[in-house]
């Protein structure tokens, strides 16, 4: 299992897009199930150590919404959301994205491409950002940056620390 | 909020973000090599490998020789380096998201759901 943290590949196909590429061992029908079902979502999509998922909402239709929101310690929170514009089970979804904060401006289209192979799943997950500046800041601000001003650097350090006990 | 902003970096990524200029890069990591040199295996001509080249200097990530005649072409791995640093930490983040995934996955396989997966 932990042979698959090899096969993810982070990389920017062009100035206004991040592609993420990686192998799951699991039939693509349950990676589906685990990326759009909120009580399996909450148990892998979390921010950094420390964080809880308070919501976590998903209409899966085209047209729905979904929206989730992260909470720090110190109740700071941090929250994104949009709509799905395109839903085909089990292999991809086109949702818009749209962060509250102001640092990550815009709007961004996020894809979600699953290919099966031999049971295992194939995860391209790319999203295209409205300009290049947008892209530029969201590559800088995985979450635990971007809200740092609010954020105890310590609090989060400890945390870590308790997570690899 | 404010995100310290990096023209050096702006400029990393724009001039990564073409394939021609990622596999001249490549090229110029196994050594310095001149505009002909460049152009040759990219059947390209050489004013566009020029352009390409000028475009990569600009961001810092070659430096071009004093030499007229050749001006050889080397690679600058500093601002790569600075590139590289926030998509690793971008990399670290998802990871341990997908890391936990993994592990999800793995429940969901070994103990399935009230429902059975019918459709395929």
């Amino acid at each position: 299992m932990i042979g698959n943290s090899e096969t993810f590949q982070v990389s920017t196909p062009s100035d206004r897009e991040i592609a993420m590429t990686r192998v799951f061992n699991a039939p693509r029908e349950l990676v589906f199930e685990a990326m759009t079902k909120p009580e399996l979502i909450r148990q892998w999509l979390l921010g950094p150590p420390g964080w809880t998922m308070p919501v976590c909402e998903v209409d899966l239709r085209i047209g729905g919404a979904y929206r989730y929101v992260w909470r720090n310690q110190q109740g700071a929170d941090m929250g994104m959301g949009g709509v799905f514009r395109e839903i085909d089970p089990p292999t991809r979804i086109v949702q818009i994205e749209r962060f509250d904060q102001c640092w990550n401006p815009g709007e961004a289209v996020g894809t979600l491409d699953l290919i099966e192979r031999a049971g295992k799943t194939y995860l391209t997950l790319t999203v295209l950002y409205e300009s290049k500046d947008a892209r530029d800041i969201a590559l800088k601000t995985p979450m635990d940056k971007g809200i740092s001003a609010s954020y105890n650097r310590l609090e989060e350090l400890l945390a870590a620390e308790r997570m690899a006990r | 909020m404010e995100i310290s902003e990096s023209p050096t970096l702006d400029a990393t990524f724009a001039a990564l973000a073409d394939p021609t200029r990622r596999a001249i890069l490549a090229r110029l990591a196994s050594g310095e090599a001149t505009v002909m040199e460049l152009a040759e295996p990219f059947a390209l001509s050489q004013p566009a490998i020029s352009k390409h080249l000028k475009v990569l200097e600009r961001a810092g990530l070659i430096s071009r020789g004093r030499d007229a005649q050749r001006r050889p072409s080397r690679l600058q791995p500093e601002p790569l380096a600075e590139a590289n640093q926030w998509l690793e930490g971008y990399r670290q983040f998802w990871e341990s998201r997908f890391h936990r995934l993994d592990a999800l996955l793995d429940k969901m396989q070994a103990s399935p759901p009230r429902k059975s997966r019918k459709k395929s």
